[in-house]
Formats: structure tokens, C-alpha cells, sequence
């Protein structure tokens, strides 16, 4: 007889074709339909502007607010060095309370198991908190699918549901949208609303709320997400700002929570930091006005069947990536897109995926890959970023999003096969390490010049730098290097005179 | 001081006023400029590109060339190509090198400053004896202010200049939208970013906007220059070493 050795598997990624991790285009293909959008990007402009002035004032006024960061990033790096332990413990505690866990390897089985669950309540139709989790594992999609309606009762995310459209931010899904864009959504949609509804936003709400309160009292299941769970107790958390998250969390007999594995946390204690990093990164507020905590089940009180799908879909497999891994630790705050100025200008849809922004960037790829298939779009989410820094400034569990983007770039270039691109930089690396070749190209550049206007300006070039004249002029190549200039007699002679300038100086202040 | 200078890829070739003001600055201050001859390139852009065998040989180039126990001080007029020398040859050492290779990257690296870290923090100036009677206007430049941590060195540097009329630029901080090969591939974004870039700058009717990396002030002037706006894209060095006597504004070349 045999022992199976094993050998390591590789961990799944989230499946192709499933869920909302992947766009059907490239970014830059899909930004340029974005950046035509003049109403959409006033609209981001000025809730971006806004949500980071709101940031930077609360922040400002915490004077531990970097011990804060600091201790947020060492509780979710240890979090993620324990990971398997941590989630074993939280399944004995939860069950110990009379709940029900359940492990999705992935996005197909975990909306298998919410539409099993859903089905045994006997019930066509789910109340959903908004959830990050569900809209990756695209759970209302396959709900619809097999003959059940969810209800999104967030209000921002009401609205994009009700206009058939996809979420833009991660805290504020409908960004994108203004209140008269608002008004007419409701207007089409919102059965018996009044038709002179107007765009006060009082007015609005009031809209919204008549339609859920319906949903909350009739509606027996409800599907939520959690910012946080605690492995020590079992304890799950949601916090939001409208209190319809507490009214699914409360008024169903059943509640099914579909949570990522990577936001557990050790101790109930560490909720006493992550209370403080998140409301202030993501809405600028001190304190969320709503913060719901509940472990397993409470006979007479609350919904009596408590079921947690703990969700990978990819998660394991960034996890075993040394240096991405660290995207694991974001808390879905979005301070990252507020402060990014290319999601700033192109809103959420160009990336394609659940998650935008900067943090979007570096996560969707590890969760659902980016070679998953010939030109994979999500291998072109790496590089929609001027590698800026904003975002690094921004995280409130310091998450080095600019250098991990560089990391991703490189296991893209090291994984696609000879390009052009890769040609040219290997043979400009072959030039540079060798400096007289280096001269000699220097000196060919020059011949740049013949191409220069009268004004000594470059204002057409050919492809690849097309996409730069398009904007940009350049300045014609000068004469000569700065390598010449430096061991020639013109050189020498100048900075003789600037040596002899110094000793001028020196003899006047002697002087003096 | 024994001071190397590296000149930057871009720089040498296409903007040498830049690297000739900064070694004419730091001679008449009374240091000793060294170019080792050897020097090409930082590896910035293979590096940001995501390649990280390629400049293997480059980041073993330059520590090589400024290794020299008797170069006190390496100085570059660029942020990015200081930040890329402190922080991302060490990853490429660490990917693809060897010990002794890791060992002269961090030599180099901690000896390394941009032009504004090493006035004001290594050689203690912020008065330089510049002259430069004009509106201008600064651009902290993305790897300065984030990846160094320059603060406000240039601008101290800036209010010391005799004559200067130093203007605020709005939204200052935001980036100008270059970032290498992203003004490339993600051209129509980055154009977007150079747009609010340049409306703010004529804004301040600023006759020069000034920074402290060619690169950025290669796609900043040359927006401004397509746009016809009259503000020229002058490097930091070239207003900190313009004089009474030698006026550097009043030369044609950019940047």
C-alpha cells in the first residue's frame, strides 16, 4: 500500500465567467467611454472632493490617528499569518451559538448554498444589507436566475438596482449618479411613486423608504454581508448609515450571511480599532450611525436561524502570494478611490469588477487571476495607475498599493510571452548597461531634432507615442548631452567660473 | 563635499540644463561635483513597467559607479529617480541579485538624495544666492512629496530666491497624470489628469511652473505648450542656479 505524498495544489481562483470580478474590456477601452461622460465626472469630482475634505478633518483631529493605522495593519497581518486557525475558531463559536457555517470554495458554490437555504425557507424573495461579498459572487444575478428576487435595500444600492445598473464605488454605489438622475430612476421604477416627485433629497429618502418598509415586514430571508467577524466569540458586524441594514439583520425569521474569509478578526477587542479606521476612512464620519453586532442565534429575539457562508473564491490563492497578499488586509473603506485621481476620472465601471479604485486594482487580479484567458482584461487593471501614491497616504491599514501594483505588473510581464514592448525594454536595458553603447544612442536621439517645428517643438509622433502627441507637445532633443557638455572646454570653463563665484562670495563676507 | 552626480537617463540625453544647473549650483557652493563616466540609467522605467530582470544590469551600473567610498553624497535632480535608487532597487537586488550585490544597493541607497533633500538636509542651505525676478508657480511632484518625503524643502528653498514672486498652485498635490509608460497605455487618462493640471497653473498666471523632476515637467510643459498658454516648465535647479549675471529664464530650452 501507498501514501499519497500530495503535491501542493494551487489555490483556486474565483471562476471565469461567475461573478462580478471581471469586465469584458480592457481599462483603457473602457475608461475612454467613461472620460466622454462630462455629466459623470462632475458628479465624481465633487463627491470624491467632497469625502476627502470630510476625511482629512476627522482624521486630523485623532492624535493617534498613525498608531492607529499602524496598529490596523499589524492586527490584520497577524490575522492573515493565522488565517486557517482563526476560522476554525470562528465556526466553533458561531455553531456553539446555534448557527450554521457553511464553506464556499467559491463563487458558484457559495450562490449554490444561499439559493439551497433560501428554497428551504420556502420563500421566493430575499431583503439584501448592502453586501461587497454578494456582488462579487454576483448572488442576485443567480438568485434571479433560479426564480428568487432579492431586494437591495440600501438606498444607493436600490438605486442602481432598480436602474439596472452596476455599482461605481464600494461605499457609495451610486456616485455616479445625481439626484434628477435619481428622481427619473424612481420615477420608472418605484411602483405607485408620486409622479411629482421632486430631487430634495428629504424627498427622495422618503421615496425609498415607503417602497422598503413594505419589503422589511413581509420579506422572511434576508442576505447580508459583515464588515467584521470575531473569532473569539462568533461575533458578526455590520455597520451602515441608514438602518436598513438593521432592519434585515433584525425582522426576517432567517438571516444568511455571506462573508470573506479575510475579514475575521481575532478579538472582540479589535473592534475598538477598526471601529475608529473605518467610519473615518470611508465616510468621513466619527462614528457610522448604525453599528450592528450579533452572535449565532437569540431564542425569541431576532431571526432564529442564523446561517454564515464563509467565502474564498480566490482568496487562498492571494494569500499564498508572499508580497500581494497584503491586499487581504483592506477593510473596504474606499479612502483609496476618493483620492485616486484616475478613478476620479474615470469612475468604477472601467475596471470592470466589484472592487475598483486603486485597491481594485491589485485585488481583483489575485482574486480571479488576470491569465485566465487571451488578453485577460483584468491584466490591464495593474497599470490604470500613475503609480501616484495617493492611496498608500490614504489606507487606514497601510496597505503599499503603489508597490504592490509594480509586483503585479511584473508577474503580468514575466507570465505573457515576447511582446513588442518586451523587445524594446530588453534591448533598451542591452544599450544601457553598456555605456559607450549608451553614448553612441544618445547621440542618435539627437537626429530627433530634424522632426522638430520651427519652434523646436514635436507636436506629431508615430505609434506607440501617438497616445502622448495626441495631448503633449515635445521639446526637440538638444544638441548635445550632458555627459559632453560636462568633460568638454565650455563645460570645464562654467564651472570654473560658478568655483570662482564662490570664492568671490567668500572674500566679500571676509570683507564685510 | 564630494558630491556625485547622476545625471538620470533622461536628463543626460534630453534635458541637460537641468543637470548642468544643478552641478553649476553645487559648485559655486563650494563642493566638489564627481560624474562617474560609467552611469546611465536608474532602472525606473523597466521597474514601473513591470520588468525586473532587465535592470539587473543597470542596478548593478550604478552601484557600481557611486559605490566609491570617496563620493561622500550622491545627488540626482529628479524624485523619482532618487525614490526608485532608495526603494525599489532593493527589490530588484533582493528578486534577481546576490548578497554582495544587495550590499552595494544599500551603500548607494542610503547616501542618496534628491537636489532639495541634499541642500537643505545634507549641506544645511536654503539661501542659495539665486536671482530670479518672476511669477512662479510649484508642482511637488508625486515620488518627491510621497515616496521621499521632501515636505516643504523645495519651497523653502523657493522663498529664499531673491526677486521670485512664489505663487500657490491649486490642487497642488494631485498628480499631473504622467507616470512614465501610464501616459502611454492609459493615454486618454492621463491627458484628463494633465488638463486639470495645467488649468490650474495658468490660474496662478504664473509665468513658470517649476518641480523637481524633468519627467513631470516633460508632460506638464508640453501640455502647456500644446495649449499655447505662455507658462513655461522650468526645472527647480535651473531657477536655483540662475543669477544676476547668468539669468537662465531668458534661454530658450525648456524644462
Amino acid at each position: 500500500m501507498s501514501t499519497f505524498l500530495g503535491m501542493p495544489a494551487p489555490p483556486p481562483r474565483s471562476p471565469y465567467g461567475t461573478g462580478n470580478l471581471r469586465g469584458d474590456r480592457a481599462f483603457p477601452r473602457a475608461a475612454h467611454d467613461e472620460l466622454g461622460n462630462e455629466q459623470l465626472r462632475r458628479n465624481l469630482g465633487r463627491a470624491t472632493g467632497t469625502i476627502r475634505a470630510k476625511r482629512l478633518s476627522v482624521t486630523g483631529e485623532l492624535s493617534d490617528w498613525e498608531a492607529l493605522r499602524d496598529a490596523g495593519s499589524a492586527i490584520k497581518t497577524d490575522t492573515m499569518n493565522r488565517l486557517p486557525e482563526l476560522l476554525e475558531q470562528l465556526e466553533r463559536k458561531v455553531t456553539e451559538r446555534g448557527g450554521t457555517v457553511h464553506w464556499a470554495r467559491d463563487a458558484t458554490e457559495a450562490n449554490a448554498i444561499v439559493a439551497r437555504l433560501v428554497r428551504a425557507t420556502g420563500s421566493d424573495e430575499v431583503i439584501k444589507v448592502k453586501s461587497m461579498a454578494t456582488q462579487e459572487i454576483g448572488l442576485n444575478e443567480h438568485l434571479e436566475s433560479v426564480g428568487i428576487t432579492p431586494y437591495e435595500t440600501d438606498l444607493a444600492e436600490l438605486i442602481v438596482q432598480l436602474a439596472d445598473d452596476k455599482p461605481s464605488h464600494i461605499l457609495v454605489p451610486a456616485i455616479h449618479r445625481n439626484r434628477d438622475e435619481i428622481r427619473q430612476i424612481f420615477r420608472d421604477h418605484i411602483p405607485g411613486v408620486d409622479p411629482d416627485l421632486d430631487n430634495a433629497p428629504a424627498h427622495l429618502a422618503a421615496a425609498a423608504r415607503g417602497y422598503l418598509r413594505e419589503k422589511f415586514l413581509t420579506t422572511k430571508v434576508a442576505v447580508s454581508g459583515a464588515n467584521f467577524a470575531v473569532a473569539e466569540t462568533g461575533t458578526l458586524a455590520v455597520v451602515e448609515s441608514e438602518g436598513n441594514g438593521r432592519m434585515c439583520l433584525t425582522l426576517p425569521d432567517t438571516l444568511i450571511t455571506v462573508m470573506g474569509i479575510e475579514k475575521v478578526l481575532p478579538r472582540y477587542q479589535d473592534l475598538e480599532v477598526f471601529l475608529q479606521l473605518l467610519p473615518r476612512s470611508s465616510t468621513g464620519e466619527r462614528m457610522n450611525p448604525y453599528t450592528s453586532l450579533w452572535t449565532g442565534v437569540t431564542p425569541g429575539d431576532g431571526p432564529q436561524d442564523f446561517h454564515l457562508v464563509l467565502l474564498d473564491n480566490g482568496r487562498t490563492a492571494a494569500l499564498a502570494d508572499a508580497l500581494g497578499r497584503a491586499a487581504l488586509n483592506c477593510i473596504r473603506c474606499s479612502a483609496c478611490l476618493n483620492v485616486c485621481p484616475v478613478y476620479e476620472r474615470t469612475g468604477g465601471h472601467a475596471y470592470g469588477s466589484t472592487y475598483p479604485g486603486p485597491i481594485g486594482a491589485v485585488l481583483t487580479p489575485q482574486l480571479a487571476g488576470m491569465h485566465a484567458a487571451k488578453d485577460d482584461p483584468n491584466s490591464s487593471l495593474p497599470y490604470a495607475s500613475s503609480l501616484c501614491g495617493a492611496c498608500f497616504d490614504a489606507c487606514p491599514v497601510k496597505i503599499d498599493i503603489p508597490s504592490l501594483l509594480v509586483e503585479l505588473r511584473h508577474q503580468h510581464t514575466e507570465q505573457t510571452g515576447v511582446t513588442p514592448e518586451k523587445l524594446a525594454m530588453k534591448a533598451a536595458a542591452a544599450v544601457m548597461r553598456r555605456p559607450a553603447l549608451y553614448a553612441a544612442a544618445q547621440k542618435a536621439s539627437a537626429l530627433g531634432r530634424v522632426v522638430a517645428g520651427r519652434d523646436g517643438t514635436i507636436s506629431r509622433l508615430p505609434p506607440p507615442l501617438s497616445g502622448w502627441s495626441d495631448s503633449r507637445d515635445t521639446a526637440a532633443p538638444p544638441r548635445e548631452t550632458f555627459r559632453s557638455w560636462f568633460s568638454s572646454d565650455e563645460g570645464r570653463a562654467t564651472l570654473r567660473a560658478a568655483a570662482a563665484e564662490r570664492n568671490s562670495d567668500h572674500n566679500e563676507e571676509d570683507a564685510t | 563635499m564630494r558630491i556625485g552626480l547622476f545625471a538620470t537617463c533622461l536628463g543626460d540625453t534630453l534635458f541637460p540644463d537641468a543637470v548642468k544647473a544643478t552641478a553649476i549650483l553645487l559648485t559655486r557652493l563650494g563642493h566638489d561635483v564627481v560624474f562617474p563616466p560609467g552611469q546611465t540609467c536608474c532602472g525606473q522605467m523597466h521597474i514601473n513597467t513591470g520588468y525586473q530582470r532587465e535592470p539587473v544590469p543597470l542596478v548593478r551600473n550604478f552601484a557600481d559607479g557611486f559605490g566609491d567610498a570617496s563620493i561622500e553624497a550622491v545627488v540626482m535632480p529628479s524624485g523619482s529617480c532618487a525614490g526608485s535608487v532608495r526603494h525599489q532597487h532593493r527589490i530588484v537586488a533582493d528578486r534577481y541579485g546576490d548578497a554582495t550585490l544587495r550590499a552595494g544597493v544599500d551603500t548607494v541607497a542610503a547616501k542618496t538624495y534628491e537636489l532639495s533633500e541634499l541642500l537643505v538636509d545634507v549641506l544645511g542651505v536654503t539661501r542659495v544666492g539665486a536671482y530670479f525676478p518672476h511669477r512662479v508657480t510649484y508642482h511637488p511632484t508625486c515620488h518627491s512629496l510621497r515616496m521621499l518625503r521632501v515636505g516643504d524643502k523645495p519651497l523653502r528653498l523657493l522663498r529664499a530666491v531673491e526677486g521670485i514672486d512664489l505663487v500657490e498652485l491649486p490642487g497642488a498635490d494631485s498628480c499631473c497624470g504622467f507616470g512614465g509608460t501610464f501616459a502611454l497605455k492609459n493615454a486618454e487618462t492621463s491627458t484628463a489628469m494633465l488638463h486639470d493640471k495645467t488649468d490650474n497653473i495658468t490660474a496662478t498666471g504664473a509665468e513658470v511652473c517649476t518641480a523637481g523632476d524633468s519627467s513631470c515637467l516633460m508632460h506638464i510643459g508640453g501640455g502647456l505648450s500644446r495649449i499655447r498658454s505662455g507658462t513655461r516648465a522650468l526645472h527647480l535647479a535651473r531657477i536655483l542656479a540662475a543669477t544676476r549675471t547668468t539669468p537662465d529664464i531668458l534661454t530658450k530650452a525648456s524644462v
